[in-house]
């Protein structure tokens, strides 16, 4: 079991395709570090073997050596989701003293141009220098890339990059449409001419950089024939908390109208995961519709993503549409011909709302 | 950059650093913790890491496993702890 734990929603990027809702917590409203202990030290003793720190920008929050440290006592392994820029090799150092087992550091492109465009800020230069930093450090280093129609054919570049930065591992994300990156998947969706050759360019990376690199992909689902196992399975292995303390199934969960979602100031993490309304309402196979219900592959994909359920349909209880056996299956594909097709508009950048101040 | 490494006899295999073998209470299963992922390792899988400390060889590591696992056809032996390791290796999970 994991836990995703969103420290905080500020971040100095602005990614277009940021997997933060749409409504961003301010630092007022976040977990302090005595509540943030708590949670590392209620996870543990739930079964949690790895925490995940992430955010927002989790080295916005000035103790997240601290966390790091309670997370390692109570035996958690560590990784740390970063963008890089707020880190140097003086507070990895002292990240590493606080048992941080890897670094995941994102990128949003091979170039600065389009990196520092899709960021809406100037970034790429200091990544590459902390990347650095990170393996000097001794630290294994996942490079991460999120993929899209405006970098997609610089994939080769990006697997050349992850491999000169000495990462071990590379995870080739396409953009999920969720939360920033639906109100900007006309921009970003790419045709499924350009996604089939990504797939064979990543096919044959992996069988050259064999013992290498090691490359995670994670294909669009609107081009998908099944739907993947959203979480490995709503309430099965992962639990994400917000940064005021939201417990929830998955990170995107909150963009569900209608889910109430119990907060670790008000109730015993164990007690949420067990008995919470919202971790009960897709566990398992019970809740599943057809075809899903009594479908040989229920328990491989567990119904596929609510959430994209949620936001094709409205309605979070239908099999995800990426599955070819939805009655909403055809009407995604009409989606992503259009969009891919479209030429887009303005990218909507990721931002703090301007209304609730 | 590095190549492929290959594991063979001599070869002296442990876990990379920053990855760890743990109990996983939920599962009820030994584990790697490694990057991102976690490993599930079934009672030869564990009986095999467990033995891969950097000193040993692998030709050490089946010897010893024979000798713990009797009646155990030393050649099929020798077959998992190669492919084990050689795929650990692959995954960066282990160094040789």
């Amino acid at each position: 079991m994991a836990l995703l734990a969103e420290l905080t929603h500020r971040c100095p990027l602005q990614c277009v395709y940021c997997s933060n809702p749409l409504h961003l917590e301010r630092a007022g409203g976040e977990l302090t570090t005595d509540e943030w202990l708590k949670v590392l030290t209620e996870v543990a003793e739930l079964g949690c073997m790895q925490v995940h720190f992430s955010g927002g920008e989790p080295a916005a929050r000035r103790d997240l050596e601290q966390l790091v440290q309670g997370a390692a006592q109570s035996g958690l392994y560590t990784n740390l989701i970063t963008s890089g820029v707020l880190l140097d090799d003086v507070r990895l150092k002292r990240l590493s003293d606080a048992g941080l087992e890897h670094v995941q550091l994102s990128f949003q492109d091979a170039v600065a141009e389009g990196a520092d465009r899709i960021a809406g800020f100037k970034g790429h230069a200091k990544k590459l220098e902390f990347a650095k930093a990170v393996r000097v450090a001794g630290f294994p280093l996942t490079a991460n890339f999120v993929v899209h129609r405006h970098n997609l054919e610089r994939l080769p570049a990006m697997l050349d990059l992850a491999v000169a930065l000495g990462a071990q591992r590379t995870e080739i994300a396409h953009v999920q449409y969720y939360g920033w990156a639906l109100q900007n998947r006309a921009s970003l969706l790419p045709t499924r001419e350009q996604l089939e050759r990504a797939t064979a360019i990543v096919d044959e990376a992996r069988t050259r950089l064999k013992g290498v690199l090691v490359i995670d992909y994670v294909v669009p689902d609107y081009y998908a024939r099944r739907p993947k196992a959203c979480m490995g399975g709503w309430g099965r292995r992962f639990l994400n908390v917000t940064p005021s303390g939201r417990v929830l199934p998955c990170h995107a969960a909150e963009s569900i109208a209608g889910l109430q979602f119990d907060n670790v100031r008000e109730r015993p993490l164990r007690d949420i995961w067990h008995s919470s309304e919202a971790f009960q309402r897709f566990r398992g196979t019970d809740w599943m519709p057809a075809p899903c219900r009594g479908c040989e592959r229920a328990e491989i994909d567990w119904g596929g993503c609510r959430c994209q359920a949620f936001a094709l349909t409205g309605d979070a209880s239908r099999t995800d549409p990426a599955c070819a056996l939805s009655s909403d299956h055809a009407r995604l594909l009409e989606i992503a011909a259009e969009d891919a097709a479209s030429s887009g508009g303005n990218f909507v950048y990721r931002k703090f709302a301007l209304s609730d101040d | 950059m590095n190549g492929r490494a290959i594991a063979e006899g001599s070869s002296q295999p442990k876990l990379a650093p920053h990855r760890r073998l743990q109990f996983d209470k939920a599962r009820n299963s030994w584990t790697v913790q490694a990057p991102e992922r976690a490993f599930l390792l079934d009672e030869i899988a564990h009986a095999i890491v467990s033995r891969c400390n950097g000193e040993a060889t692998i030709d050490a590591i089946v010897d010893d496993l024979c000798s713990t696992f009797e009646g155990a056809p030393r050649d099929a032996v020798a077959a998992d702890v190669l492919k084990l390791v050689q795929d650990f290796s692959d995954k960066g999970v282990m160094t040789l």
